[in-house]
């Protein structure tokens, strides 16, 4: 029998890996999310969850960092990234690459040498923990948030701006009623892309904040202690959570850029 | 004074230097008058959009003024000029629909809901998209969208409307409508309409007056049937529509020799003044062998719709006639060409002149001349002042009174015509390098204009065949320059 090789084949590895290290783990939580640590079919611990207070808590707590960690990196990075696309500067693509040269270091290292700053200003970091978290997170994250809406906004076709400003428009009237309005892909992506991780983060949190006030590190020390079953609870939520919000903004996106690209010629 | 109020729009020495220094366009000066249908006309490159912009705001001249109904607006923003656009592009807002894209200048007006409703509903009438209101812009077709845009433009009441390249991304059926129905349009609004196009046909078709342009410069000025039959220059001749370019000069009154015949022209001009004649392809008259005034042989013949293309050589150049008569290749062929058929274009006087400074005298030498570009050695005395004479040994030519001439830094304008210039690829081979700009086909030869570094223009005929953007030099033997002090 002659030997056929088909495309398909070259996926196997991929296939492979995919089931060892993604596929089985996720049904290794889901199995341990939904027994009790005699290994019998249980909700308990998702009322366990939703009863108690301190892990409610811990759930808004988390949500409010991200949400904040985002909406700062937002505000810091549209004006950033509407000069450095529209500016017409020599310089913009070498500005931009200052802005995501620290991505290209190590993430703990970063955190790391921001807390010894840190120290250096303030002392004893317990003083200002949330303000410092929050610093660290932003300083995270930023470029994720520029790179999309330098993208979009590099994109919108000047064009638009001109007609709108023909049409009458004041600049103010230009920028909410067309350049917002189209930039929304951008600002899509980037808050997916700035609100996710910083949900789930955690070593920021146990490097600068010394705590289990946020989802990752409650699943850290869930696992750390052997509760194999609180820890997959949560990290079940977390995961129905971020499939939601991922979801609602795909939505967004795909049905936007549909409509960009039919429009580009 | 009557004609003073009729100017809606002027440009006044205006001027346009781009950020990275290059000037497009040096010294402009137009008017528009209302109600016209003006169209800008020229290859790409040639400043046609620079200018509309500038007139709708989004760029700035450098200096200059720009007027509307006589107030200077030069300074004015878009939004405040009573002027719309339709961009080349279109540049409909994708996030709205048609109603909301048409209604985006009405709502900044501040006009009510129910106005807004009876506007939309008339210019979308006028578009031929009746109902299309709710649609999405990305389920409109190219030519909708055109629609939709002019709608926009149009629903604001403008005073004057810019198109911009509007009709060039529409298939050829298509433009043919729209070009028909913007001409409807401009006739029921009564407003002015300032057409920007590479399109030369497009042009004659639509307007009222055509500018035509090149090299950021207003080559010609007038109705389409001017332009047509009366090109100013060589440049406009070749720019719209076919024709063929002889090389000639005038032999006597209304006379005028070329291709190896004298033909009776209307144009008058003084004998042996050097002329290029242009023949559109449609009036050269094509006859029985042996009669008429040029013979030659069919070479080509090729049926395009409506006529047959016709390409004849002679002894002297290739003539291209279009008529409605079929032949085979070899025929034998006879032409003549009545005189008004002959446009003649007197050689531009200001071609190939160039302004220096006398340098060095040497008595037996002659001068040095220094050019912005080049230097000229050996220019004997009296080439540059009448009867001068040089004697050894004398720092100085003496005049015809015998009394020595003050030369030192006076300029003088040395000139040469474009068949004794040549061109090589050899950069030392000429006095001067520079890159091909644009040439013309003219019959048996070329005609090059060479901009040099410094950007002056040297104009010069050439029968090898160069491409835009060659590096070449350029030669004229020194003994082919004219010189003349300057005043």
């Amino acid at each position: 029998m002659k030997y056929r090789f088909s495309r398909k084949q070259l996926a196997i590895p991929y296939a492979i890996f995919l089931f060892l290290f993604v596929i089985l783990p996720l049904l290794v939580v889901i199995y341990y999310a939904f027994t009790n640590s005699e290994g019998k079919l249980s909700f308990t611990n998702y009322v366990g969850f939703f009863r108690s207070g301190e892990m409610l808590g811990t759930l808004l707590y988390s949500t409010v960092i991200a949400v904040l960690t985002t909406v700062i990196c937002l505000l810091i990075a549209y004006p950033t990234a509407f000069i450095l696309a529209k500016a017409k500067m020599r310089s913009s693509e070498a500005l931009l690459l200052l802005f995501v040269l620290p991505m290209w270091i190590n993430f703990t290292l970063r955190i790391t040498a921001l807390k010894e700053i840190l120290t250096l200003f303030e002392g004893n970091l317990a003083k200002y923990q949330f303000f410092n978290t929050i610093l660290c997170m932003v300083y995270d994250f930023l470029p994720f948030m520029i790179l999309p809406l330098y993208n979009t906004l590099t994109k919108l076709d000047d064009s638009y701006i001109e007609a709108a400003e023909d049409l009458g428009a004041k600049k103010s009237h230009v920028f909410l009623k067309v350049i917002l309005p189209l930039s929304v892909p951008g600002i899509v992506s980037g808050v997916t892309m700035v609100f996710l991780p910083s949900m789930t983060n955690y070593v920021v949190l146990d490097m600068i904040y010394n705590s289990t006030y946020i989802m990752g590190s409650l699943i850290g020390s869930y696992f750390s202690a052997y509760d194999w079953n609180n820890g997959s609870v949560i990290s079940i939520i977390l995961l129905i959570i971020i499939c939601v919000i991922t979801a609602i903004s795909n939505r967004y996106t795909e049905k936007d850029t549909d409509e960009r690209g039919n429009n580009l010629k | 004074m009557e004609k003073k109020q009729d100017t809606l729009i002027e440009l006044k020495h205006v001027k346009k230097t781009f950020k990275d220094g290059v000037t497009l366009i040096e010294d402009l000066n137009l008017e528009i008058k209302k109600g016209e249908f003006v169209t800008l006309l020229g290859p790409s490159g040639c400043g046609k959009t620079t200018i509309l912009r500038m007139i709708g705001g989004f760029d700035k001249p450098t200096s200059g003024e720009l007027l509307l109904d006589g107030k200077d607006i030069t300074n004015l923003p878009p939004n405040e000029r009573p002027i719309n656009t339709v961009f080349q592009k279109y540049a409909l807002f994708p996030h709205l629909n048609v109603y909301d894209n048409i209604t985006f200048g009405l709502k900044i007006k501040g006009v009510d809901q129910k106005t807004q409703d009876e506007k939309v509903k008339k210019v979308l009438e006028m578009v031929d998209l009746e109902g299309f209101e709710k649609r999405s812009i990305s389920t409109l077709s190219g030519g909708q969208q055109q629609r939709i845009a002019i709608a926009r433009a149009i629903v604001n009441e403008p005073e004057v409307l810019l198109l911009d390249e509007s009709l060039s991304a529409l298939d050829a059926k298509m433009r043919k409508e729209m070009q028909i129905e913007l001409k409807e349009m401009h006739k029921k609004l009564g407003i002015t309409f300032i057409f920007v196009t590479h399109d030369q046909e497009e042009a004659l078709t639509m307007s009222d007056k055509v500018v035509v342009m090149s090299d950021g410069e207003i080559q010609q000025i007038g109705t389409p049937e001017d332009i047509y039959n009366e090109p100013k220059n060589l440049f406009v001749a070749d720019f719209i529509g076919e024709s063929n370019i002889f090389k000639g000069k005038m032999v006597g009154k209304k006379l005028v020799e070329f291709g190896g015949a004298v033909f009776e022209c209307v144009d008058d001009y003084a004998a042996d003044t050097m002329i290029d004649a242009v023949v559109r392809p449609e009036d050269v008259e094509i006859t029985e062998p042996g009669k008429g005034k040029i013979q030659g042989e069919v070479i080509a013949c090729d049926f395009k719709g409506i006529f047959y293309v016709t390409a004849i050589k002679t002894d002297r150049a290739e003539i291209e006639v279009h008529n409605l008569k079929s032949f085979d290749i070899g025929d034998k062929v006879g032409i003549d060409l009545a005189p008004d058929s002959i446009h003649i274009i007197p050689y531009d006087a200001s071609i190939n002149h160039f302004e220096g400074v006398l340098e060095e005298y040497e008595a037996g030498k002659g001068f040095t001349v220094r050019f912005e570009d080049f230097a000229l050695e050996g220019v004997a005395a009296n080439r540059i002042f009448d009867g001068a004479t040089e004697k050894d040994g004398e720092d100085s030519p003496t005049d015809v009174k015998g009394e020595k001439i003050a030369w030192e830094g006076r300029k003088v304008i040395a000139s040469f015509l474009p068949e004794d210039g040549d061109l090589s690829d050899d950069a030392e081979a000429g006095f001067v390098e520079g890159e091909i700009f644009n040439f013309i086909f003219m019959d048996d030869y070329y005609r090059y204009r060479v901009r040099s570094k410094s950007e002056e223009d040297y104009i010069v005929n050439d029968a090898d065949l160069w491409n835009h953007g060659d590096h070449v030099s350029v030669s004229v033997p020194l003994e082919k320059f004219q010189f003349e002090l300057a005043k």
